[in-house]
């Protein structure tokens, strides 16, 4: 069953459509609704390995649907912690619940600024809304 | 929505896997009103089409039909369509719409005395109805496949096609093309759920039937694609010579059929270690695998090879299996 659109106003995000829920120094990493949406039900999840370093901006993962395949952008820098294996095993997940059970990956943050760059949650709705 | 051959075409309606699905358990139905139509008709029209058909034309009665190629001289594949005989000296080819003109033209500039080609393709509306339960749905009883009747679905007349493109008992509906909107939520309303060109592609690959522009083309030949069936190679017709050397030599690569063993989902361009290329790639919603279809050297298209694949920079391993990937039976 897909959710229904929502974007929680705790989180941060980032303008290739995914978000951030920091933690103190770590970070849970996901897709938002738009994204998810977009694609259709997802079917394959191409993970990072634990201990790999992301940097902001930069493709750290990939989902897949039926019909397409999109890269996945790092809203921060950082060191992968773990990776949601229930994702792995069950893509559609993110397509049920993109903010709970559907996160991607935990991540310990490399430079707290960043986080001020991301849009808040008015910001992303408005940016979402010109897609 | 996205376009196709000139038409707007939705490429899903609730999701491609719920479609997909909805076909194989229970009945879909396809607006395949794109796909083009061509009139063949006159006292040589039977004579001709044998000439430039790969299939032996002659096997189809009235009422009846039949899977064929139209061939180039060096065994090339201009277009792969279905032939309906309507009447002694009246066919109706139906065509893929990315190939109506190509087909058309072919037709047309060998089209000899005692023979009209005709694009009625702007005449018909076509809507394909399948599953198990889709006969039902619409109130049609049974009837061998490759054959076809003209008869009433929901009040409205058409010529009832015993053919498809999924793999499922069904029938296409060719009617006029003022009638297909009053056919179309006439079959919706009996519970047939409406798919688009997602599933049409992922069903048609889980039973491997050739994507003409994919899997076929201009450049690729009927034997290495495993179309041989449809050559009748004792029959005089374009390219019968080049089909016939390529078979009894042996094709240097084939069209074969592969299963993910990793989870990756393989995509059309990519490279096949050893010198192959996928021509059609997507995700099994019956297998819940990366499936495929690819052109490999012949010393790797038996069964069971391990195929060593290129999903964006990394190698993922496949390996061949028997078509059809998905078999109802298996």
């Amino acid at each position: 069953m897909a959710a229904s659109e929502s974007y929680p106003d705790d989180l941060r995000y980032h303008p290739e459509h995914d978000w951030a829920r920091v933690d103190g120094d770590e970070a849970v990493l996901g897709i938002t609704w738009f994204a998810q949406d977009a694609l259709g039900e997802l079917v394959h999840f191409e993970a990072p390995e634990v201990g790999a370093t992301l940097s902001k901006d930069a493709s750290y993962a990939e989902v897949e649907s039926v019909k397409a395949v999109s890269d996945v952008v790092s809203p921060l820098s950082g060191e992968v912690l773990e990776v949601n294996q229930k994702v792995v095993d069950e893509p559609e997940t993110v397509n049920e619940d993109p903010y709970g059970e559907g996160w991607l990956v935990r991540i310990r943050i490399a430079d707290p600024s960043e986080a001020d760059a991301l849009l808040d949650v008015e910001a992303y709705k408005a940016h979402a809304a010109e897609q | 929505m996205v376009p196709f051959a000139g038409w707007e075409m939705p490429v899903q309606y609730e999701g491609v896997i719920p479609e997909h699905m909805a076909v194989r358990t229970r009945a879909g139905a396809f607006d395949v009103s794109h796909m083009g139509q061509l009139h063949v008709d006159g006292p040589a029209a039977q004579a001709f089409l044998q000439s430039v058909l790969s299939n032996d034309v002659d096997r189809v009665q009235d009422g009846g039909a039949q899977y064929t190629l139209l061939t180039t001289e060096s065994g090339g594949i201009v277009d792969d369509l279905i032939v309906y005989r309507l009447s002694h000296g009246c066919f109706l080819l139906v065509v893929n719409a990315g190939n109506r003109q190509a087909a058309y033209e072919w037709l047309k500039e060998r089209e000899p005395r005692g023979v009209e080609v005709r694009d009625a393709s702007d005449e018909y509306g076509l809507v394909a109805v399948q599953g198990p339960a889709s006969l039902g749905l619409i109130g049609l009883g049974e009837a061998p496949a490759f054959t076809h009747a003209v008869g009433e679905v929901a009040g409205v007349e058409t010529m009832i096609c015993r053919t498809g493109y999924t793999g499922e008992t069904g029938v296409e509906l060719m009617c006029p093309a003022e009638d297909v909107v009053p056919l179309w939520n006439a079959v919706l309303e009996r519970g047939v759920v409406p798919c688009g060109l997602g599933a049409r592609d992922t069903l048609r690959l889980e039973v491997c039937y050739p994507l003409h522009g994919n899997d076929i083309t201009q450049e690729t030949d009927a034997i290495s694609a495993g179309l041989g069936w449809v050559c009748a190679l004792d029959t005089e017709f374009t390219g019968r010579d080049a089909l016939r050397e390529v078979k009894e030599n042996g094709p240097e690569r084939r069209l074969v059929a592969f299963v993910m063993d990793e989870k990756a989902i393989p995509r059309q361009g990519m490279a096949i270690a050893g010198g192959g290329e996928v021509t059609s790639g997507t995700h099994s919603p019956m297998l819940d695998v990366g499936i495929g279809l690819g052109y490999v050297p012949a010393a790797q298209a038996t069964v069971g090879t391990g195929l060593e694949i290129d999903v964006r920079g990394k190698d993922r391993h496949a390996t061949v299996v028997k078509k059809p990937i998905y078999d109802k039976e298996r």
